[in-house]
């Protein structure tokens, strides 16, 4: 039997695949509209022939498509035949769900192993295997939510929560103007500067330096979010006194690690330097700054949730009629849970798009250094 | 000599920054509180004279900036002059917080490392679930905390479980990276050894791994073991929560109780340090009782 390999997510999937048919029907009597005998038997093939092709031995792509296509098409008929029959699930539906998702297990494995010879099918891979990876977190929280019929207090479908994101994307842009434009990035941006300038003087002189860094390492352990109410105090409720707090927040990450970033540069190039007798100013720029880069972006990055962090934490302490800290805090209130995780969606894209533009720009900049240059640790 | 190093290199530079940041203190006390303090001198039409003035900014009930004898102060009674178990008690409400704190901590250290050991075992989890972990921690969870804790009270589970859970979230994913990188660190040519010694995976795992990743685990555990203290104080945010940290804080917040909001400060930030303390007095003990020398 040279030509049959088997794997276990596969055995398990035809077997929970009849499990389901001894159970049939997926819903119970009483469904509004109940799946029709070709939808199920359509579903049930899907993940049969899918698990089955899948022993066979193919190329891993074609293999990996084949698995790709049951697992997401079971998935697919699945997820739209509960839409309007919340909560009437019965046990074969949940087995024929977890089938498909072992389908996609196995899709996940066979694409890991394949080591595609351009780059670009190396980028798609890397994109592809996270995504489905996220999709079956949303469809297992679909079909969960709406076949157990949980409810929508609880925990609303994803479904449902894109659609108030699609209803309601005026409100979350004012809420994102107010919290991530003015609060974070101005804060952001002043926290991250002065905490460069202070290190720069911190390196400069010794004194500061001896006396700083205990204080700054100790700082940074402490709970800082803590001075939310104060700022609120000082500083009044618009988005001042967010940005007083994540200034507070981003400035002693940034100090820590630039002035480590600092000492990175080895003896040898700034002996080299010495050499070339160049100035304090010299050695700064063309040797210091660059070998601290890294280190810098290492703070650059750690301060982007930090400030989206501080922001919202700092709204719950008083805020105007907007901002994402506000809306989150006042909707729970009213209990329209899905307007909620609209905003934390929303907040999470934003945290993601933060952190991947200083990515991109730490790649852009220290494309040198060793960490990105080798790409793999 | 190493004492007189440590004189010059240390004990002089912090005392001095530590007496600067005092003094600037003072100095905004001083300023922040004098347009209130003025305003209440005109209307009840007395005049001091500065020394006279000064000292009053530096004592009202309710300061813009509480000077640091008054924080102090509310530290030493709340701390040392209160049963222990009345909720004004410092003592009381950083052991609420505490609480959550470990059990929120546990949760977290012992799921990061079951990801990590999976992550380093599982090409396939590898590939689709590190970039997840990334993702995650870009969700601002605190965000989520009220939504959190809300829900749970919703299935009347609430108290202790709902805030260690945000904790847990906080603190899994340094200890997930570190142990990532720390089970990892093992060179080529050990595993080799341990290849050429027909070892099992397990016993690679235990006797080369596992060591090779206890200097890592101990690092992320003093970053995780700080966010878990944050996680469980903002926690105790939005409930309303009538006890621990974060409830003081709030509360001093709704009653403009700023010498309150300080004196909580301060507790939670000698919290932290003593947490981060521990951690680092228990990774010596490992350390030590691994055959590590003191560098």
């Amino acid at each position: 039997m040279k030509g049959i390999h088997l794997s276990w997510q596969g055995l398990l999937a035809l077997l929970l695949c009849l499990a389901a048919i001894a159970m049939l029907p997926l819903l119970t009597e009483d469904a509004v509209a109940p799946f029709t005998g070709g939808v199920t038997i359509l579903t049930l093939l899907l993940v049969a022939v899918a698990a089955a092709i899948s022993f066979i031995n193919l190329s891993s792509a074609l293999s990996a498509t084949v698995l790709f296509i049951g697992a997401h098409g079971a998935a697919w008929l699945l997820l739209s035949g509960i839409t309007g029959n919340e909560g009437e699930a019965r046990l074969s539906f949940f087995l024929l769900i977890a089938a498909a998702w072992l389908l996609a297990w196995r899709c996940v494995s066979v694409l890991s192993t394949i080591r595609p010879r351009s780059p670009a099918g190396n980028y798609g891979l890397r994109l592809l295997i996270p995504a489905i990876f996220g999709a079956w977190i949303l469809i297992i929280w679909e079909a969960a939510t709406r076949g157990a019929g949980i409810p929508f207090i609880l925990l609303p479908p994803p479904g449902a929560i894109g659609a108030r994101i699609a209803g309601s994307i005026p409100t979350l842009w004012t809420d994102v103007q107010q919290t991530i434009f003015k609060s974070v990035l101005i804060g952001y941006i002043i926290g991250c500067a002065s905490g460069f300038v202070v290190a720069i003087l911190a390196d400069r002189v010794a004194f500061l330096r001896h006396g700083l860094l205990p204080i700054g390492n100790l700082v940074s352990a402490l709970p800082i979010i803590g001075v939310a109410p104060i700022m609120v105090m000082w500083f009044g409720f618009d988005w001042q006194s967010k940005a007083a707090v994540v200034v507070i927040m981003t400035f002693f990450p940034m100090l820590v690690n630039t002035v480590a970033g600092l000492a990175a540069a080895g003896n040898m190039e700034r002996d080299l330097m010495r050499t070339y007798a160049s100035s304090y100013s010299q050695t700064l720029l063309k040797l210091r700054l660059p070998a601290a880069a890294p280190f810098i972006f290492n703070a650059l990055k750690i301060n982007s949730t930090l400030a989206l962090i501080g922001a919202i934490v700092a709204e719950f302490f008083g805020t105007p009629m907007s901002g994402m800290g506000f809306r989150i805090s006042t909707e729970i209130g009213r209990m329209n849970v899905d307007m909620v995780w609209a905003e934390i969606a929303v907040a999470a894209v934003a945290g993601s798009v933060f952190y991947g533009i200083v990515a991109i720009l730490e790649r852009m900049t220290t494309f040198w250094h060793p960490s990105i240059r080798g790409g793999q640790t | 000599m190493e004492k007189e190093q440590f004189f010059k290199h240390k004990f002089l530079p912090v005392t001095t920054i530590v007496l600067a940041i005092l003094v600037l203190w003072y100095a905004f006390a001083i300023i922040l509180n004098t347009p209130f303090q003025r305003d209440l001198d005109r209307r009840a039409n007395v005049t001091s004279g500065r020394m006279e003035f000064i000292g009053k900014t530096l004592a009202q009930p309710k300061p813009v900036l509480p000077a640091p004898h008054q924080v102090a102060q509310n530290v030493f009674e709340n701390t040392f002059l209160r049963p222990p178990t009345s909720n004004r008690s410092l003592v009381y409400n950083a052991w609420v917080t505490l609480s959550s704190t470990a059990v929120g901590f546990a949760f977290g250290t012992l799921l990061g490392i079951l990801i990590a050991v999976g992550i380093v075992h599982l090409v396939a989890l590898d590939r689709s679930l590190m970039p997840w972990i990334i993702a995650s921690q870009t969700v601002p969870i605190l965000a989520i905390a009220p939504m959190v804790i809300v829900v749970l009270a919703a299935v009347n589970i609430t108290g202790l479980i709902p805030k260690a859970l945000i904790s847990t979230y906080l603190s899994f994913f340094p200890v997930a990276v570190g142990m990532v990188k720390g089970l990892r660190s093992p060179e080529v040519m050990h595993l080799d050894l341990m290849r050429t010694y027909n070892a099992s995976a397990a016993q690679t795992f235990w006797k080369l791994r596992v060591p090779a990743s206890i200097p890592f685990l101990f690092t992320s555990m003093k970053v995780a073991i700080a966010a878990s203290l944050v996680g469980a104080i903002v926690g105790e945010l939005p409930t309303g929560a009538v006890a621990g940290i974060g409830a003081k804080l709030l509360a001093g917040s709704y009653y403009s109780q700023t010498i309150d909001i300080w004196a909580a400060l301060v507790a939670g930030s000698v919290l932290a340090a003593a947490l981060v303390a521990i951690v680092s007095i228990v990774a010596r003990i490992v350390d030590r009782s691994m055959g590590g020398r003191p560098a």
